[in-house]
This record gives C-alpha cells, structure tokens and sequence, in this order.
C-alpha cells in the first residue's frame, strides 16, 4: 500500500515496533527514500545522503524505544537526519550564511492608479497538477536547490513533507516565528525563480500558454 | 485612489500572504487581506501565483532511485530493528 498520509506513517511506525514481518522493509524503503532526497537536497552530494540515510536508520533502530508516540515518527526522523546533514556538512564553517530580504522579491510594478499592473507570467494559464510535466518539475527542483540553506530547509520540512510550523521549528531548533519568516520567503523566492522561468519558457513559444501577459 | 496607499497596503499583504495561504492569522487580518485583495488585480494576480507555488511544492516528489539502501546497509539495518525488538520483549 503506498503511504500518503501523516496516519498512514504512524501506522507504519506502530507496525515496525511491533514487529510485523514486512513492516521492516517497508520502513526502510519508505523513510530511507525519504531521508535521501531531503538529505541530497541539503547536502548536495549523492554519497552523502546516501550515508546519512543509512545512519539516520540505524539511530532509529537504535534508539527506536525513545518513540513513544507514532504519530511523531516523522519528525523525530528528520530531526536524526537533519544533525547527520549537519555533520556531513562540507561547506566552509566560515561561509556566511546568505539571508533573503523581502524586498527582493516584491514583483517590479509598471503604470500607475488604477492601471497598476505587474509584470509577472500568466501563472492562469498554469495548472494546479504538474505531476508529469517534467520539464516544470526539473525546474522546480533547481529553484529549491538554489535556496541558501536555512531557507530550503524550512521549505522541505513544511511544504515538501508537510510538517507543522512547530515540528519544523523543533527540528531545526528555532522558533515558530523564524520557521513561518523563512517560509515565506523560501517560497517567494522559488516563486520568483518559476516566474523568470514561465516567462522564458513563454517567450520562446507561444503555445506555451505561460507568456507573460503584460 | 492614491496609488502609495494602495502600494502600501499591496506591501501589508506581500508581507503576510504565506500565513494567509496557510490560513495561520486571526480571522480579522484574513478578512482584511480579502478585502484588499478583492479590489487589487495586482494582488489577486501575485497571491495566485504564490499559492500555485506552494501548491506545486507540496506535490513534489523528488526523482531518482527510490531505494538507497544497499544489501550490506540493510542486513546492518535488520540486526540493529531486531536487536530493538528482542530489548523491547525482555
């Protein structure tokens, strides 16, 4: 059965403790993934997030009795994957860390009174499903990888695996304040990032139906 | 209308749109962002396009492999669970 919900991970968690014989690949298969995008995502080196997924497990199971309740399986998860990232980090220690200001992403307005209008792409035009256009989705991963750190990792946690504003905040220990600031401008800035992107990819073709209208 | 003002409110929104979207604010600051919104095209436009963003965040799926873990990893992985599970029924 494949796992979509928050329910479905706990049920998972609840199985794996309880030692249904199937319960441990399934496990392994579905957070070892898991942990690897997320952690190929920060890390940025596919042999590292394939260590720290490997070490991520194996801390679970080592200290698997300190999950008391399933239903929060997924952040103490990534909370063990987050300080493994940490220590595979190859970055200098001395490499400021890059912080992103509102204003950059305030949209550039042309007219004025009551013919304001912004000179963004024609995201109507754009649907909500984009599972299978790859094109969109390889973009999209780019824009994600380019954000400074503390920002992508906010934005996976939140938006990418759908944890709350305080399992993020205690994963990455901040506060719910710094998770909800990142956040939005992790996403006005992948926003920006898809627009320069529409409007390119518009340019180009008409057809496209993405043109910036403006 | 005076244009600054109406920038300056189209500022109050940009600043606050993601708890917006996230339904996180008081229900007296959503009603006030729909208000504005409700009588600024440019608002309207710039908040659809962030929540489509979001939306396609949400529905992202990384590609690549989907099992990272090797045969050698695995079998480590299966000693420690089961050494787990035999603590635990002790």
């Amino acid at each position: 059965m494949e796992i979509r919900s928050r329910e479905q991970e706990a049920e998972l968690a609840k199985q794996l403790m309880a030692g249904r014989p199937d319960a441990f690949d399934r496990f392994v298969d579905y957070f070892g993934s898991k942990i690897f995008h997320y952690s190929r995502m920060m890390c940025g080196h596919r042999e590292d997030a394939e260590e720290v997924a490997q070490e991520t497990l194996l801390k679970v199971f080592e200290s698997a009795e300190r999950l008391r309740e399933p239903g929060n399986v997924k952040s103490w998860i990534f909370s063990i994957a987050r300080n493994e990232c940490l220590m595979k980090r190859r970055k200098s220690v001395f490499a400021p860390a890059r912080e992103l200001s509102l204003d950059e992403f305030l949209p550039v307005r042309s007219g004025d009174g009551e013919q304001v209008r912004l000179e963004i792409a024609d995201w109507s035009a754009l649907p909500d499903a984009l599972a299978l256009q790859s094109e969109m989705r390889a973009q999209l991963e780019r824009s994600i990888q380019q954000l400074p750190e503390t920002y992508k990792s906010v934005l996976l946690l939140r938006d990418v695996e759908g944890l709350s504003t305080e399992e993020t905040a205690a994963i990455l220990d901040v506060t719910g304040e710094t998770v909800r600031t990142r956040l939005h401008r992790a996403r006005l800035a992948v926003r920006k990032d898809l627009d320069e992107y529409l409007r390119a990819a518009g340019g180009k073709r008409e057809d496209h139906g993405t043109a910036s209208a403006q | 209308m005076e244009p600054h003002r109406h920038n300056e409110k189209c500022r109050e929104v940009f600043a606050l749109l993601s708890q917006y979207l996230d339904v996180e604010l008081p229900a007296e600051v959503c009603q006030q962002i729909e208000t504005h919104i409700a009588g600024c095209g440019p608002c309207v436009e710039f908040t659809e396009s962030l929540r489509k963003t979001v939306e396609l965040c949400r529905q992202y799926s990384p590609a690549g492999p989907p099992a990272p873990i090797g045969e050698a990893a695995r079998m480590r992985l299966l000693d420690a669970y089961k050494t787990m599970l035999e603590a635990r029924q002790a």
